[in-house]
């Protein structure tokens, strides 16, 4: 009986210490419908400068107040992003603050590396809370108590802070209708920040209080990433109780989980939240989304056009460049253009189904990856040549997207997006898992073209035959009847469906073949590289993807392109410097604040007159 | 478009004459390097200071057939594409004449096939995966430290002694765990058959439930436990037994626990009387050893870490190897680098004809805390060639080259 009750306290304190930074990223999206990646950053921070802290002030009450200390810090530090970054950007197309989050991550690891070195710092127990009690026979660290006590003190002081003060209400009636509030007079700016600073004070503060269970190592910002995002969608977007509950249900699962399977450990919690989505598509304690209540700020969209005679031009221009390329170029050159069109193929298939199709897919590595399995496990279990072997990619990648797709269709806007992190994620977990299969970490290597396409330029040719083309089927599609339809179904789904389109069936068909594309840029990425990892599969390659298509600028059609081959050059041209994660992540910060439509918009709006690609309006 | 398109092939060309000149004048010998510099700074942050090392003692000495041997280095990030990426542009356009490094062993594998494929010889100093000897080893792949199968068959002797009956494992939910416990499982059945395996935890790397696995391997009621977790997953096990009296009265045996990279973080946790491997430079007194050491603190004003081991060892095998072919041709490398003998710091080691893997070791002891630290005693060294399989059954691993 003493083992079930302190595992099941074991589980609370856990799921404590996950609320504690949960319901801070719950909090920032409710109200500025930002996912922000920097969450996982400012944990990692709070728990650093606490560690730092703790070293200087001594005793019980110095260890609180360092924890309280550094999740201030850290709070300010939020805001000082929010006001120089983020404010700039409010009315930049859905999802673009993504990006902008994204490259104080990569400056705050190289800043942590450098004040606090590269060792993890493993954290000293907490003065007079280092021991344990028994409870019916069983020890119980004391410190577990202890988390879960400040859990309930923070959720009830949430509570008072959101219903018994005026500002609270306000954040409240900003989660549920951010233009009423504003055309009520409420001065948004001011209430944004705000809520930054109590998100991020929250990460902070889960961060520095579990440095004595843990300590601070620089890898930590990317590890809660996961579960905070799987507690927030379990729990409904934007609810505090809802948090609680989900990071309580994920935690419990888990502890009483790997009892009777222990290698649930990298699964599990992806599971539930694909259950949970399934059957409750708001999450527990969530809300549905009113249509149009997010992202759709700005002008509206220009229609598509097919390419004016310049701009075709161009277009040839750059593509007979490309075809002379092997002349002139040395054969590292033909490796990155190579990388640049497989990038750019990836991204255009995120961007068909983000852009046009209305759907955005925080997993599209899935099928990306798994169209690179699907080659690699056919070729290595098969023995199949390379011209049949190439076409599973796609072929794999399309059953998984009907597969998966089938459920993610029947939600809509971040919701969706989660559904497909959930999948992706599961996909990553088998193939991560499933060892005697599919090689599990160690992967699957040996995967090489054909003798006729061994050469570095015959296989140049090759990628870009299939890559340019793969960019320009998934453009002329947009001009087909397959393509409106698509379209109708974003721009509104009541009316499509009362004209006799079937929504559910032609998002879903457009999820495939977005889904079947990017596993023919996963082909060709494995016969170039020889071999696939899960790495491929992971949470990291589809928000580089997301990153790439948001860069370049969602409403353009050459955006993913755009975005692909300037991400793939700046990564290579800058990690060979020491601190290139700082040069990369305040070069993305300032193109996102130069370009807010992008990289492909911004030459469209200067450019695109002249290319005849814009109207005057 | 098209502005960017100039923009960036002209600085495609622009930063390919800056940093990518090829290194390969006459008088220098170019070798690539690669780590994960930025994923796993603690661990590859001493192995650059060894490798660096190295190189200057070689070039100090004359260099190798006459010329100065030029690192180039690079950080994989830990992933596999990144990596074979900086292979290609190491190989056409810095003109390296091998590759050596990494420390992740998926990296490791997917170089290993990179090299395969190339005809490039790759020396991998820091991965452990058995794969890269065996399941997936070619005759272009070389590895310097000893796998995880030789490292667990180390712990064997001392456990058997102990004669404990029922084992759990707890081992990190990816390849280097699993392999870690078939292999202790496997080495230990073997000399002590009525062993009973009662619980295997696989905790997700990096992410722990400690509180949680530590219960539920209580509950198992063990005589003893192999433990295979290190980093911040040690740490956190390594606490959460000390306060639920999970280690009292067992006997415990652990996996690289004993290497300065994993027990110096752990400070005054770390665990006591843990039978593991690793590495005690304050104790050994070796004429091989000593001189590295001093050298290695002149230059440094530090004390080495293991992986400095690796990458001094790494400098010195490639000097070996170029040595003993006469040329920086791949083919007369490889096979100058099968059964090259040479000196490290922790003894006479040889890359085995048989499978590439050399026989380089490591010493096992005891865990001990002095003055709020942990550390080893009681170190010995166990060397690698005395902890393989048999040769029939790596023959029966390895695939056809």
């Amino acid at each position: 009986m003493g083992f079930y009750i302190v595992q099941f306290l074991t589980g609370l304190s856990s799921a404590s210490a996950l609320f504690l930074v949960a319901s801070g990223l719950s909090i920032i999206f409710g109200v500025t419908r930002i996912v922000n990646f920097t969450h996982g950053s400012f944990y990692m921070l709070g728990a650093f400068i606490a560690y730092s802290l703790v070293g200087v002030l001594d005793g019980f009450f110095g260890f609180w107040i360092s924890v309280i200390l550094s999740a201030m810090a850290v709070g300010l530090i939020a805001v000082l992003m929010e006001m120089l970054i983020l404010r700039r950007i409010y009315q930049a197309p859905e999802l673009f603050q993504l990006v902008a989050t994204f490259g104080p991550i990569l400056i705050i690891q190289d800043l942590a590396l450098d004040i606090w070195g590269p060792e993890d710092l493993f954290g000293a127990s907490a003065p007079g809370m280092d021991g344990a009690i028994t409870i019916m026979g069983t020890p119980m660290p004391e410190y577990d108590l202890a988390l879960i006590a400040l859990s309930a003190v923070v959720l009830g002081g949430l509570w008072l802070l959101f219903n018994k003060t005026r500002w609270g209400t306000l954040v409240r009636a900003a989660t549920e209708d951010r233009d009423m509030i504003s055309a009520l007079g409420v001065n948004q700016k001011w209430l944004f920040t705000g809520v930054f600073f109590l998100g991020s004070f929250l990460a902070a503060l889960g961060g520095a209080a579990q440095v004595p269970k843990g300590g601070a190592s620089l890898i930590m910002d990317f590890e809660i990433l996961a579960p905070i995002f799987v507690v927030v969608v379990i729990g409904g977007m934007g609810s505090i109780p809802g948090a609680f509950m989900a990071a309580l249900l994920i935690s419990e699962l888990n502890v009483f989980g790997i009892l009777v399977w222990p290698e649930s450990t990298l699964v599990l919690m992806f599971l539930v939240m694909a259950v949970v989505l399934i059957l409750r598509p708001w999450g527990l304690f969530g809300k549905p989304e009113a249509p149009g209540q997010h992202g759709q700020v700005g002008a509206p969209e220009q229609p598509y056009r097919p390419l004016s005679r310049k701009a075709n031009t161009l277009f040839a221009a750059v593509l007979g460049l490309l075809l002379v390329l092997p002349v002139f170029a040395s054969d590292f050159s033909l490796v990155l253009v190579m990388d640049m069109v497989v990038l750019s193929l990836f991204a255009a298939s995120i961007h068909f189904l983000m852009g046009p199709g209305g759907m955005v897919s925080f997993g599209h590595a899935a099928y990306f990856g798994g169209g690179a399995y699907a080659v690699a496990l056919i070729t290595s279990h098969f023995e199949l040549p390379m011209e049949v072997a190439f076409f599973m990619g796609p072929l794999g990648a399309c059953a998984l997207a009907l597969l998966f797709g089938w459920f993610c269709v029947r939600r809509s806007g971040v919701y969706l997006a989660m559904l497909t992190l959930a999948f992706a994620q599961v996909a990553w977990s088998v193939v991560f898992q499933w060892g005697e299969l599919t090689g599990g970490d160690d992967g699957i290597i040996g995967i090489w073209p054909s003798p006729w396409l061994g050469s570095k330029a015959a296989y140049y040719y090759f990628t870009l035959f299939f890559g340019v083309g793969g960019i320009m089927v998934l453009r002329r599609t947009l001009f087909t009847p397959f393509g409106y339809a698509m379209r109708a179904c974003r721009d509104s789904a009541l009316r499509s469906a009362s004209i006799g389109i079937d929504v559910n069936r032609q998002q879903w068909l457009a999820f495939a073949f977005s889904g079947a594309l990017a596993g023919l840029a996963g082909s060709l990425f494995v016969y170039s590289k020889g071999s696939i990892f899960p790495d491929e599969m992971s949470l990291a390659r589809s928000f580089d993807g997301l990153i790439m298509v948001l860069l370049g600028g969602v409403k353009t059609l050459a955006g993913p392109v755009a975005g692909a081959s300037a991400f793939t050059w700046l990564d290579d041209v800058i990690s060979r410097l020491d601190y290139w994660r700082v040069i990369l992540g305040s070069l993305i910060i300032l193109i996102v604040l130069a370009f807010p439509q992008g990289i492909a918009g911004f030459f469209r709006e200067r450019f695109g007159v002249w290319f005849g690609q814009e109207t005057d309006t | 478009m098209k502005r960017l398109e100039i923009i960036k092939f002209g600085a495609i060309a622009l930063f390919g004459g800056l940093i990518g000149f090829p290194a390969s004048a006459a008088d220098t010998i170019t070798i690539g390097d690669m780590n994960a510099y930025t994923r796993l700074a603690a661990i590859a942050g001493p192995y650059k200071k060894g490798l660096d090392l190295g190189i200057k003692e070689i070039n100090a000495a004359g260099g190798v057939l006459g010329k100065k041997l030029v690192i180039v280095s690079r950080d994989t990030q830990g992933k596999p594409g990144v990596a074979i990426k900086i292979a290609e542009e190491m190989i056409s356009r810095d003109g390296a004449v091998m590759l050596v490094g990494t420390t992740f062993s998926h990296v490791g594998i997917a170089l290993s096939g990179f090299a395969k494929q190339n005809k490039v010889v790759y020396l991998a100093s820091g991965p452990l995966a058995d794969a890269i000897s065996w399941s997936k080893g070619n005759a272009y792949t070389f590895r310097l430290r000893s796998n995880v199968y030789m490292l667990a068959s180390m712990l064997v002797d001392e456990a058997v002694k102990k004669n404990a009956k029922r084992w759990a494992t707890i081992a990190p939910n990816f390849a280097y765990g699993k392999e870690a416990v078939s292999a202790f499982k496997k080495v230990l059945k073997a000399r002590q058959p009525d062993v009973e395996f009662v619980a295997e935890q696989w905790p997700a790397a990096f992410k722990i439930e400690a509180g949680a696995e530590v219960q539920a391997i209580e509950n198992a009621k063990p005589d003893a436990i192999f433990n295979a977790t290190f980093g911040s997953d040690l740490a956190k096990f390594a606490r959460e037994g000390r306060l639920r009296g999970l280690f009292k009265d067992r006997y415990v045996t652990s996996l690289l626990t004993g290497e300065p990279e994993y027990i110096e973080p752990l400070k005054g946790d770390a665990p006591e009387n843990w039978y593991v491997t690793g590495y005690p430079w304050y104790d050994i007194d070796t004429a091989d050893h000593n001189p590295f050491q001093e050298a290695y603190n002149k230059e440094y004003n530090d004390y080495p870490r293991l992986n400095s081991v690796i990458g001094y060892t790494t400098a010195y095998s490639v000097k070996a190897a170029i040595e003993k072919a006469g040329s920086t041709d791949s083919e007369k490398l490889r096979q100058a680098m099968e059964g090259l003998k040479l000196k490290s710091p922790l003894g006479p080691i040889v890359f085995r004809e048989i499978d590439n893997q050399s026989t380089l070791g490591m010493f096992v002891g005891w865990t001990k805390l002095k003055d709020g630290k942990g550390i080893m005693i009681e170190g010995s060294y166990r060397d690698g060639a005395n902890f393989t399989p048999t040769d029939e059954e790596v023959r029966k691993m390895r695939p056809a080259d």
